[in-house]
């Protein structure tokens, strides 16, 4: 009974640290490339779930609105890009951090307008409903195990992108030295632009499959933007490999923190103690693990820079 | 310090605004709250503009004191020479520990960092379910003073809010013109320069670390009792980007931007929360403005037309 | 022979496969200017590195003054009376002339952990700050920012710097580089008068000048010191014409 729970959970860990890599990878490129930190990345993980979930109960089709959504969100990452963000490469860390916010603010707020403050349910595709049999008696949902899937290729297609490919070349050489990139007469804008509008792409993929696991709801980027940050920070900025591991990482702590947290509190303390306690743990683990990894690497654990 | 009427003036109108007919509950209550933010945003401009260190996590200092306060009010104990010392040492604690970790970093994994502890912060606080959990603690009464509740009366609080937001500033303005300063500020520039004549910047920047939040702690000691309530929305990630926002609108490079920056902040909130249901759709885009547009902040703008 | 102020030995330090300085050894004696030169890649950067602290030798030891202060930071090594100046001018350009030099006054008197009293209203700081730029000839111009300074007076501002920290030995960093004609002269002409006083270790590319101020002279040709000598010797040396100044006059 233990060690089933602790399956599912640990699935459901991977699943978290998959959803938290198609975030994660945007982010963290975006970074390296630009030195530009974007807190509005988590609105667009936020939209592309609305954008999915309004798409698919427009189209009634799940698929149809998986397949328009990342257009759309492609496009929404290239307005905010040429409104916002474009004006704001070269000015430092600070003013990024403060237009950026003002982005979040106006989208949580602008989602609420459109689709109103109630969260909005995405059924599961038909497709992919009911569940298999992952042990003897254990059953756990097809949709997850897809969303597993669908991330791992996700992360194959990218790292194949990144590692194999010229364009990919460029955004590795970018983040380890753009002046170097763009004295080879690289337009290192357009450069920006296309990293920029694929990382918001990701993100509303991601949207998009968390739509049917979790609630669509005003708000809900902004955990998941401290979560890729944590990842990106541990993994090393600019790095797609330190956040594929660290997202897996942080998704596995998290989730298994806080069921087997309580369990082990209960050891030492009163149930009702260990269960309050042990939510608290569990709500720091993944803080705590970031603490720790960076009082022995600072840089994270693939540092893309040199130091 | 030509400019030095302005703020001077912002204080005396502050003084006197109870008695020109802004002494109804109401208009006390909104001055107070801007007062106390203004506290915690000077300190936070210290960090900022003095030592250079872009801290996304200071209301959870604030949080840590408001905590510190509703904690011991649970327990009976309402006494401010209790309350007051508690209030400051434990936001003093915390960012120490957190300073300790985040200072060994440096730009954007500083900001990071600082807000993820800042995460912690919030969901450790959400998950105290004897002090309201999510919901929030109401305090009991306000802290009584050598035993009398003399905080309850509301004059008497807008002038504790204003003496210590003068103070605050005043103390502020001195680190930073001391020899300890003057190592933050140069250290902020140039931290080679620093090393190279004898000093290591760390430990420097973890005593102004800790100070900041010692005076972030003062802050919710004040935040709590204006309120009568906290919650962990006083520690949310939000009200961190709102602090610095404050900061930057002010004008990170002069200290008494930042009061300028809280009482804007704090009266145009306000302002457009009375005119329409979503403000934040204006909101959002006002401080997307204002960073691409307001460089040097109200203070810059102040000092560009007396200079 | 008085014993030497810095003495390094056996330096030795790999990046990757490639000895970046492999074995290096030289000492520098109370009141003299020693030079080290060498052709671009010989390594002078990161033997610079090396002695002031950033990077950690592979194996190999510094001694300063008698102490082994191979695993010292850099500002314990300052504080222990090892100054330099960068090859890039590196000043607080925020500061005022007279504030950057007192900054290093302050790092050698007493605590900064000092919190209420204004550090400008410091007379002993600044009386004493006032001093070091006097020596470089900026006095005048102690009250102006630093960034406003022409190349060659931050760089004499930054010689004011190393100097406040009361040092024994000054580690210079291509001090010419990037002076012109007129301000290499007066540069040399400061530099000289300072040799009285203070034991200097040179990296220069400027060999007019090197030749003109060093009493001993290093060559460094990838990552080893292939002659040490005074001017006439390294003048005459095949070894040292052929590696270094031969390819100079190609």
């Amino acid at each position: 009974m233990t060690t089933q729970l602790l399956l599912v959970q640990a699935l459901n860990g991977l699943q978290l640290g998959i959803l938290l890599f198609l975030v994660a990878a945007g982010l963290t490129l975006v970074f390296g490339v630009m030195d530009f930190i974007n807190l509005a990345h988590g609105v667009q993980y936020m939209l592309g779930a609305y954008l999915g979930a309004a798409l698919a109960a427009a189209t009634g089709s799940f698929w149809l609105g998986l397949v328009l959504a990342l257009p759309a969100a492609l496009a929404a990452g290239l307005l905010l890009e040429v409104l916002v963000f474009r004006h704001l490469y070269a000015r430092d860390h600070l003013a990024q951090v403060l237009a950026t916010f003002g982005v979040i603010l106006f989208l949580n707020e602008g989602v609420k307008v459109v689709w109103g403050a109630a969260p909005l349910q995405v059924a599961i595709p038909s497709l992919l409903e009911g569940g298999i049999e992952i042990m003897p008696g254990l059953q756990y949902p097809v949709y997850r195990v897809a969303v597993l899937g669908a991330g791992l290729a996700t992360g194959a297609l990218l790292w194949w992108l990144v590692e194999r490919t010229k364009v990919g070349m460029l955004v590795r050489a970018g983040a380890s030295n753009a002046p170097m990139v763009s004295a080879l007469g690289v337009d290192i804008n357009r450069l920006f632009t296309l990293v920029f509008a694929f990382g918001a792409m990701l993100a509303g993929f991601a949207g998009v499959l968390a739509g049917p696991i979790f609630s669509v709801e005003p708000g809900m980027g902004d955990n998941v933007l401290i979560l890729a940050f944590v990842v990106i920070v541990i993994g090393g900025i600019g790095s797609i490999r330190g956040a594929f591991i660290a997202a897996l990482l942080v998704g596995l702590i998290d989730t298994l923190g806080k069921s087997v947290a309580p369990d082990l509190l209960r050891l030492v303390l009163d149930p009702s103690a260990a269960r309050q306690a042990g939510a608290a743990l569990a709500s720091m683990l993944v803080y705590v693990a970031m603490a720790a990894i960076l009082a022995f690497r600072p840089a994270g654990l693939f540092p893309v820079r040199g130091g | 310090m030509r400019e030095a009427w302005l703020p001077l003036a912002v204080l005396a109108a502050l003084g006197v605004a109870p008695l020109l007919g802004f002494g109804g509950s109401y208009e006390l209550t909104l001055l107070a709250r801007a007062m106390i933010l203004g506290m915690a945003a000077v300190s936070l401009a210290f960090l900022v503009g003095g030592a250079g260190l872009v801290s996304l996590g200071h209301a959870a200092a604030v949080g840590v004191g408001a905590y510190a306060v509703a904690i011991l009010d649970a327990h009976g104990v309402t006494d401010a020479a209790r309350v007051v010392p508690a209030a400051i040492g434990a936001a003093a604690v915390f960012s120490m520990l957190t300073g300790a970790i985040a200072i060994r970093t440096s730009g954007v994994h500083f900001i990071m960092i600082t807000l993820a502890f800042g995460q912690m912060a919030f969901f450790t606080a959400s998950s105290l379910a004897a002090y309201g959990g999510d919901d929030g603690y109401t305090l009991y009464s306000r802290t009584e003073v050598a035993g009398t509740r003399l905080l309850e009366n509301r004059l008497v609080f807008h002038y504790l809010c204003l003496g210590l937001l003068a103070l605050t500033w005043a103390a502020c303005a001195m680190l930073l013109a001391s020899r300890f300063g003057r190592v933050l500020r140069a250290a902020r520039e140039n931290a080679q320069r620093v090393e190279a004549v004898g000093l290591a910047p760390y430990p420097f920047r973890l005593v102004g670390y800790t100070l900041a939040g010692a005076m972030g702690g003062l802050a919710g000691f004040l935040l709590a009792n204006a309120t009568e309530f906290v919650s962990p929305a006083t520690l949310s990630w939000q009200r961190s980007g709102e602090l610095l926002f404050m900061v930057i609108l002010g004008g990170a490079g002069r200290l008494w931007g930042a009061i300028l920056g809280a009482l804007v902040f704090v009266l145009l909130e306000t302002w457009l929360a009375q005119q329409m249901q979503h403000w934040k759709l204006v909101f959002g885009p006002l401080l997307v403005l204002a960073v691409i547009f307001l460089r040097g902040g109200l203070a810059g703008v102040v000092a560009r037309r007396h200079g | 022979m008085a014993d030497p102020l810095l003495r390094l030995d056996g330096l030795r330090k790999h990046f990757g496969g490639l000895a970046v300085t492999d074995g290096v050894s030289l000492d520098v004696l109370p009141g003299e200017i020693h030079a080290v030169i060498g052709p671009n890649g010989a390594g002078k950067t990161t033997l610079i590195h090396e002695i002031t602290g950033i990077v950690a030798p592979d194996e190999g030891r510094i001694v300063f003054a008698g102490a082994d202060i191979t695993r010292l930071s850099l500002p314990r090594r300052v504080r222990a009376g090892l100054a330099r100046t960068f090859q890039i001018t590196s000043i607080v350009a925020g500061f005022t002339v007279l504030e950057n030099v007192a900054l290093a006054v302050q790092a050698r008197s007493g605590s900064s952990f000092r919190f209420i009293w204004p550090a400008s209203r410091e007379r002993a700081l600044n009386a004493a700050a006032m001093q070091a730029l006097d020596e470089v000839g900026l006095a005048d111009r102690a009250g102006q920012p630093a960034g406003v300074l022409s190349h060659g007076e931050k760089r004499a501002l930054e010689l004011a710097i190393a100097l406040a920290t009361r040092p024994r030995l000054l580690l210079l960093d291509e001090p010419l580089a990037g002076a012109g004609p007129e301000e290499t002269e007066r540069l040399v002409a400061l530099l000289t008068r300072l040799k009285a006083t203070y034991a200097i270790l040179l990296v220069e590319h400027d060999m007019q000048a090197v030749f003109a101020l060093a009493d001993r002279i290093s060559v460094l040709v990838y990552g080893r010191v292939i002659a040490t000598g005074d001017v006439p010797s390294i003048r005459a040396n095949a070894e040292v014409r052929a590696a270094y100044l031969g390819e100079d006059a190609a």
